[in-house]
């Protein structure tokens, strides 16, 4: 499956990742290649066979509602790129 | 053109847990921001998910009380997002597999009717955090108190037909959950949510026509008139030959009109998986029956025996069972002063009366229960009339503590001395000689309305302590005694 | 001359011979001295080892001591650890101090073993030959042309060269494995669910495991007594108990049933790769194990849903790296967008950034069923492969990588040749089983893995088999010219 500039454009604006213009190219033939590799599986006959998402098909095991967290503002504030106030501080968020 | 309103809502109850949904830390409003995150919830590396099994069965709780199908096999899934609010970059929710499946509440329509509303859904996920933009240099402030925070989205079929009809099912889902205790329910800080899906149809045509999405409305009050106004809009468009864009829209309360969030309208994909740090949730009979076994009183049990034990109008014990708040007050009023009536009249009447006026949730109520429950017992043991009652109730209202002690304070105890009303009427009768002389003039059937004027004076001269019913009789065999 | 292993620390700390503070500067000094080599170390955490060291002495002293007590050992720069730089290999974690501990490091700490630093690594464990790290590239000690394989090739080089004598690794699709054979180690991944992976940054949460790197099996049975265990933080963790790792290395292998799938013999695979594995497989009948051809019908699949499910996944874990609570921020962004946009394209490597685009591009709308479905499904024939060879062997053995350590830069302009080069490993973390890598002799002067899988939960019979193998061949004990009288 070969992607088209647009395609890796659309890819890379949804995983928030800016790709300038002279490297569209080089991501389009990268994942293309591995898009080929991947493409084998089309051709295997899957069906009737459930989907595995865990290894050990486990189930979840459930936590106890208690409150067992100290407060740790401090400690995450200061590895922060900015902060303020105590609050993580980002550009104007409009909406 | 005649247009039909099709109205589904898509409302989100944070869930009563000690703590989050995914981690130890504590849930609560109105906290330092950021006090009450860990580093699951600030979506830390290595950060790991485990899930608080008291959410699942405040879930599975509410799931049994609508009646619908139970999950015995439910999926946490990612749905990515990019947004600063949302730390690790996706919201862990449900999509596929959801705990709670199809079910069903009935509401109370304005005729007295009911009409039974489909729940497509109920699924857990967490909420995200929250972004202030007050001005840093500019910047927007993100505070992660309540990221994680449990959520049920609780998912209508778009079964309402005006907003009227979407205001009575938000209420009964207010009521529901309320009563379960599955949530504080208090919208003003945000523990419930609305987002209505309106679009409007030609009457008669079957399908549905373009739906917008209308989010975060957070007041019965606005649900309804968010609605109107998107209805409105809505007519005006398509009758002007245009057509509805499928978008999300926010309610402006203060300019009573819905706008486009252009932030909302990026094409999201939002490439839903099945988390892989979470596990399939997976439970059995025995848990749900447990669960169902041990569920309280619901709001249309409770209206029905409002019904059956106090003899209360279906009205009226539609009101006072909408919220357990309000149901749990009444009752405590009716059990204080022994008739249901006068309570439910006072508590629909009076109480609501200053509810309104001033804002206030029943809650919150400054009159107590019991408070307003001494008060009616006030009214029927003749110690006090109606008139009287209300004074008492302002002052209580204003804090004051002590039933009695107002009562006294403000001479308000009926006079129910049959001498003195006598006296006082004798006084009224000698002092108005024109008006008794036109009373004795009038045809007889015609005297009955000339009554008010004398028992507007006695009551006068008894600062309203004078008990009405006797009054009146006294002055009615006095007067016609005269003729 | 051999290796110090783990076990003869642990004597010598016990005897007296030397205390922990001792061997802990020693070794310090050993890496300043000689790691510029090989840059098998992102971090050395100096102060803090030797206040580790010293606590260690006192609990010696005292007769508390654990096997691993005061013994020396290094982390993968993956594992989060408390006031310790973490970095993932990445630029956008270059300055991350996490104020918290990965359950596995903690699990070290308790113990009293000593941290001396964090081994670099592929940038967030995504590559095979550690030539995708923000602190640059690690040098095979055996051959410092070739790459020491990856994504814990730091580890993996750092116990080669003899700087520690164990270190942990993680292993997604052979992280563990494919290094310990390339440098001449003993590397297993146990099965997935053993080891927490709490506080070890993610790359692809369902493939994920931890394991240790060391030079003999005994040394790793000592670490997994460690590692393994059950951790309530995290919701894959499976509550089990810990068995005694060492206690079963010396059980006899008669009677054992050795699956050799026919499909890991295929084209592809160096010939004198070849030779060797099945020259190491052999010592085993003279043990009285018995030699079964098997199949994995659908061994040549995981290669592709491996490079679905992983990035996947990865797309997804990675995308809390948004410059906004940690981490690398671009300079002066413009707006919201563009400090996500370029903190991200700026911060992450070239690898990192492809593998996010292709899962991005397999989970979006349209794609999901043909892509991540599929390969979960398949998924799941690979695993039931596994599930019917265990029917009939107790364990298979089999080559880890097709060929030996390659050299540095032969690779890297083709990232489908390198993706390769995993064929025998990823189906292993694919079906969650427990496998290792041991010394199995050379090919022209460069180490070869024998790869042993077993069942779940196995993992004391894996380091049993390959123990018995340890004592009748010294492959494990050879080390590279280049150390020889050093």
């Amino acid at each position: 499956m070969a992607l088209d500039n647009a395609e890796i454009l659309k890819i890379a604006k949804l995983a928030r990742l800016q790709v300038n213009a002279n490297q569209v190219d080089d991501y389009a033939d990268s994942i293309s290649s591995i898009l080929d590799l991947v493409d084998a599986m089309q051709k295997v006959d899957t069906d009737g066979v459930a989907p595995l998402a865990n290894p050990l098909d486990a189930e979840q095991r459930l936590r106890v509602d208690e409150v067992t967290a100290n407060n740790q503002r401090d400690d995450f504030m200061a590895i922060a790129p900015k902060a303020e106030a105590g609050l993580f501080l980002v550009p104007k968020v409009i909406e | 053109m005649s247009w039909e309103i099709v109205i589904g809502l898509e409302i989100h109850v944070q869930l009563a847990t000690q703590s989050k949904l995914f981690s130890g830390a504590k849930v609560g409003f109105g906290a330092e921001p950021n006090t009450q995150t860990t580093l699951v919830d600030l979506g830390m590396p290595g950060a790991l998910p485990v899930f608080n099994a008291e959410a699942l069965r405040l879930a599975v709780m509410f799931g049994t009380a609508i009646d619908a199908e139970i999950g015995k096999r439910s999926i946490f899934a990612r749905k990515n997002y990019f947004y600063p609010d949302l730390p690790k970059g996706y919201q862990t929710s449900q999509m596929d597999d959801p705990i709670v499946g199809l079910g069903h509440i009935d509401i109370e329509l304005e005729d007295g009717s009911s009409k039974r509303i489909g729940v497509t859904r109920a699924h857990l996920e967490e909420d995200a955090g929250k972004s202030l933009h007050e001005d840093f240099d500019g910047m927007t402030g993100i505070d992660l108190n309540r990221s994680s925070t449990p959520l049920l989205e609780i998912v209508s079929e778009p079964d309402m037909r005006s907003a009227k009809e979407a205001v009575a099912y938000m209420r009964k889902m207010h009521a529901i959950v309320t009563t379960l205790g599955i949530s504080d329910g208090n919208m003003a800080e945000g523990s419930m949510r609305c987002d209505a899906n309106v679009s409007i149809r030609p009457k008669g045509q079957e399908e549905y026509g373009t739906r917008t999405e209308l989010k975060n409305i957070n007041s019965f009050r606005f649900i309804e008139r968010a609605i109107n106004v998107e209805v409105e809009r809505q007519i005006d468009i398509l009758e002007d030959g245009g057509s509805i864009t499928q978008e999300t829209r926010l309610y402006d309360a203060d300019k009573n009109e819905t706008r486009s969030m252009r932030s909302k309208e990026e094409a999201n994909d939002y490439r839903y998986f099945p988390c892989p740090d979470l596990l399939p949730i997976i439970i059995d009979d025995d848990y749900i029956n447990g669960i169902r076994e041990q569920l309280p009183e619901l709001p249309d049990q409770r209206r029905q025996r409002f019904i059956d034990d106090y003899q209360l109008s279906a009205y009226d014990s539609g009101v006072l069972s909408s919220s357990r708040t309000m149901a749990d007050y009444f009752e405590a009023v009716q059990n204080a002063c022994g008739d249901a009536k006068l309570s439910a009249n006072w508590v629909t009447g009076e109480l609501a009366k200053y509810l309104n006026a001033n804002d206030v949730e029943i809650e919150n109520s400054p009159v107590s229960s019991l408070q307003l429950g001494q008060l009616l017992a006030r009214i029927k043991d003749d110690t006090i009339n109606g008139k009287g009652a209300k004074t008492v109730f302002e002052e209580l209202w204003h804090g004051a503590e002590d039933v009695d002690a107002v009562i006294a304070a403000k001479g308000l105890k009926q006079v129910s001395d049959m001498g003195a009303i006598e006296a006082m009427v004798d006084e009224v009768i000698s002092n108005s000689p024109n008006q008794v002389q036109q009373y004795i003039d009038a045809e007889p059937e015609k005297r009955g309305k000339m009554l008010g004027y004398f028992m507007g004076q006695v009551m006068k001269a008894s600062k309203g302590a004078a008990n009405p019913g006797q009054v009146n009789g006294i002055l009615k065999k006095k007067l016609d005694a005269l003729c | 001359m051999s290796y110090t292993t783990i076990a003869q620390l642990s004597q010598g700390l016990k005897d007296g011979t030397f205390s922990s503070r001792e061997l802990t500067q020693d070794v310090i000094a050993d890496i300043k001295l000689r790691d510029h080599q090989y840059n098998s170390f992102i971090t050395l955490s100096e102060e803090l080892a030797l206040a580790q060291a010293e606590a260690a002495d006192k609990r010696i002293a005292a007769g508390q001591a654990a096997a691993m007590t005061g013994v020396p050992i290094a982390h993968k720069d993956l594992f989060c650890t408390q006031g310790v730089r973490t970095t993932a290999a990445s630029k956008i974690l270059e300055n991350f101090v996490p104020p918290y501990e990965s359950t596995v490091s903690q699990l070290f700490l308790d113990t009293g073993a000593v941290s001396v630093g964090k081994t670099n690594l592929d940038e967030f464990a995504m590559g095979s030959s550690n030539e995708n790290s923000y602190f640059g590239k690690v040098k095979n000690p055996w051959d410092t042309n070739a790459v020491p394989g990856g994504s814990s090739g730091g580890s993996a080089a750092a116990v080669a060269a003899g700087l520690v004598a164990g270190a942990t690794g993680t292993d997604t699709g052979g992280s563990i494995r494919q290094p310990a054979a390339f440098c001449n180690l003993t590397g297993i991944k146990p099965t997935y669910g053993r080891v927490s992976r709490f506080g070890i940054v993610a790359y692809a949460s369902s493939l994920d495991q931890a394991g240790p790197m060391t030079h003999t099996a005994e040394d790793a049975a000592l670490m997994m007594n460690v590692m393994a265990q059950f951790d309530p933080q995290d919701s894959t963790s499976m509550q089990m108990e810990t068995p005694d790792y060492t206690a079963n290395l010396n059980d006899s292998l008669a009677g054992l049933k050795i699956g050799v799938p026919k499909e890991f013999f295929e084209a592809g695979l160096d010939a004198q790769v070849a030779e060797a594995t099945m020259n190491a497989i052999k010592q085993y009948e003279a043990m009285g194990a018995e030699i079964i051809d098997i199949s994995l019908p659908n061994l040549q699949l995981c290669i592709p849903a491996y490079y679905v499910i992983a990035p996947s996944e990865a797309s997804s874990n990675l995308s809390r790296y948004d410059g906004v609570r940690y981490g690398y921020r671009c300079d002066d962004p413009a707006d919201l967008m563009d400090m996500y946009c370029r903190s991200r394209a700026e911060a992450f490597g070239e690898e990192v950034k492809r593998r996010i685009m292709v899962g991005t591009y397999a989970l979006s709308e349209g794609f999901y069923d043909a892509y991540y479905v599929k390969a979960q499904r398949i998924r799941r024939m690979i695993k039931n492969d596994f599930v019917n060879a265990f029917s009939q062997v107790d364990v298979i053995m089999g080559p880890v990588t097709p060929s030996p350590a390659f050299d540095i830069g032969s690779k890297t302009s083709d990232p489908v040749a390198m993706y390769l080069e995993d064929i025998y490993t990823l189906s292993i973390n694919m079906a969650g089983i427990p496998a290792l890598s041991t010394p199995a002799g050379f090919v022209n002067g460069r180490p070869v893995g024998l790869h042993i899988m077993g069942n779940y939960f196995s993992e004391a019979k894996l380091l049993n088999v390959a123990h018995q193998l340890q004592q009748v061949t010294d492959w494990h004990q050879q080390q590279p010219q280049s150390l020889q009288g050093a």
